[in-house]
């Protein structure tokens, strides 16, 4: 691999981590409002508002940048930062098509993912606490709780699919998925989903950010591009959960005509998971703290291991 | 030194001190870099007089430490590292400190007495540590391939040579697990679960470390992850 391809690759995860988190947040801005009975953005750009979120950011990048005054100056500048480039880094694990088309095979992709979006709660943690805020540190506080929580079963479920297919390697998992994978490995795939809906802070799951108790937990105070770093972090989440689940559970580029067309049948089945997270969020409730905890600890973790349990039985059965 | 034998064994051919160190390849240096990094931001980490800080340098410090597990081409061994010690160990202690006490700024009463004692401690141990890398491994020369320290390598190496190590830490950690647990039970006493329909006058939530009066059954084993919820 040559400099000249490794470089190539960088650009081309960059530009797919700038762009695709605007498509879906252009799609939720339009599927929400349809599916509230509204029109959702109709001017900007001028068919059907498509350029809603162009000028959302110009609007973002004219504000103030304003750091509180009794905040910690430079942790509460650092925190977006922290927080959003963990999913630069795992999107450039995630296998788009057969035949080396990702960004770098990395070895123990799965465990690299994993690990690395882990990394993203310190950010948050360190807004929080750097706003020198009770609302944003009470953020903080159940961003770090939530997270802590479904960490768990989101490795256990990740750990079923690695068992199934011998490797950690991502590209390597989508080499050994066959199609009964699909009923065979239906559970692991609905906590993985869910806990990772439960780590974007998407409803139902989006207790630190609860409006209507504690204004916008951990991002109360910022404004500005800071703020839209924030939210861009929240849509490069979407996508980075919805290519992680088609990658595992959902056979990634396995299609008809995958060759030619794997890289197709991967956006597709990636932009399916994010409508349906989008759809989430208009039909269910808020979640309160205790049910979220209840949720993980005694609901998701019991299955997770009883999805480890089957992978284990039946990997032994057919080998 | 039959321990450090079979370890050289496993992870890499063996050569003859035949290399300089005068010369050293791009790869070195960067390891030498990151490896002051490392050792300056832990420095930082234990002399910084506000609490926080503390644990974004140890923060720092442990991604140092994963990279420098990259250069030496341990990658199972570098992702493990920051799974475990950057996304979990480090997030509980701040979780920790920002539900106890975490002032913006100095906290004049942040410094230990024991301070020189912690010193004298963490110099012998780091004495011993050092004198005894230093005295197996000499002037070998392990060879770092690409893929020495993959998943596939460290698993076999790992359940092949050292189960016996791994099943012992296991039980160990198990042990703390189940201390843990005992720990954060608290007292005997327990509170009788509530009469439905009726309003129940109980203690505060959360006082004398037992179950919440209010809640509606004593909760289950819970793991140490979530005691920190019921003291919030």
């Amino acid at each position: 691999m040559n400099l000249l391809d490794t470089l190539l690759r960088c650009v081309a995860t960059l530009v797919v981590f700038l762009t695709f988190p605007l498509v879906i947040g252009q799609t939720e801005h339009k599927v929400m409002a349809h599916m509230q009975g509204r029109l959702g953005p109709m001017y900007a750009g001028g068919f059907h508002g498509w350029a809603q979120l162009v000028a959302d950011g110009v609007k973002f990048a004219q504000k103030e940048d304003i750091v509180p005054a009794g905040a910690d100056r430079r942790i509460f500048q650092l925190a977006p930062a922290v927080s959003l480039l963990p999913y630069l880094f795992v999107l450039l694990a995630i296998p788009v098509g057969p035949n080396g088309f990702v960004g770098q095979a990395v070895d123990a992709g799965l465990f690299f993912v994993l690990a690395v979006l882990g990394v993203g709660v310190i950010g948050k943690l360190m807004a929080g606490w750097a706003s020198a805020n009770k609302f944003s540190l009470l953020g903080g506080l159940r961003t770090a709780a939530q997270l802590m929580s479904y960490e768990l079963p989101m490795v256990l479920a990740a750990a079923s699919v690695a068992m199934a297919a011998g490797t950690l390697s991502l590209p390597g998992i989508l080499d050994a998925w066959q199609w009964y994978w699909l009923p065979w490995q239906i559970i692991g795939a609905f906590i993985f989903f869910t806990a990772g809906l439960a780590e974007l802070q998407r409803p139902p799951f989006d207790m630190p950010i609860a409006d209507s108790e504690i204004i916008f937990g951990a991002y109360t105070e910022y404004t500005g591009l800071r703020f839209a770093l924030f939210l861009l972090s929240e849509y490069v989440g979407i996508l980075v959960v919805s290519a992680l689940t088609a990658v595992l559970f959902l056979g990634g580029w396995h299609g008809p005509m995958s060759d030619q067309l794997g890289w197709l049948w991967m956006l597709l089945k990636t932009f399916a998971l994010a409508f349906v997270v989008i759809w989430l969020r208009v039909t269910y409730p808020r979640l309160r703290e205790d049910q979220l905890m209840r949720f993980a600890w005694t609901v998701l973790i019991p299955l997770a291991l009883v999805q480890l349990a089957l992978t284990g039985i039946i990997k032994v059965a057919i080998s | 030194m039959n321990v450090a034998a079979t370890l050289l064994a496993a992870t890499g051919s063996l050569e003859p001190a035949a290399r300089s160190f005068l010369s050293p390849t791009g790869q070195e240096i960067v390891f030498l870099l990151v490896g002051i990094a490392v050792l300056g931001s832990a420095v930082v980490a234990v002399t910084t007089k506000q609490l926080v800080h503390a644990a974004l340098w140890l923060v720092v410090a442990l991604g140092g430490l994963a990279v420098e597990f990259l250069l030496l081409t341990a990658e199972f061994i570098a992702w493990v590292q920051v799974l475990i010690y950057l996304g979990s160990v480090v997030v509980l202690v701040l979780f920790g400190l920002m539900l106890t006490k975490a002032p913006i700024g100095r906290s004049p009463d942040a410094d230990s007495k024991n301070r020189w004692v912690a010193l004298a401690v963490a110099l012998a141990s780091a004495g011993t540590l050092v004198t005894l890398v230093v005295d197996a491994f000499r002037t070998s020369w392990i060879d770092l391939g690409a893929g020495g320290g993959s998943a596939s390598v460290t698993g076999a190496s790992l359940f092949r040579n050292w189960v016996l190590p791994f099943e012992a830490l296991s039980v160990l950690l198990l042990a703390a697990l189940v201390g843990a647990i005992v720990l954060s039970r608290g007292s005997k006493r327990r509170v009788p679960a509530p009469r439905a329909g009726r309003l129940r006058a109980g203690r505060p939530v959360g006082s004398n470390g037992t179950v919440a009066a209010t809640a509606p059954r004593p909760a289950p084993e819970a793991p140490a992850a979530t005691t920190p919820e019921q003291e919030g």
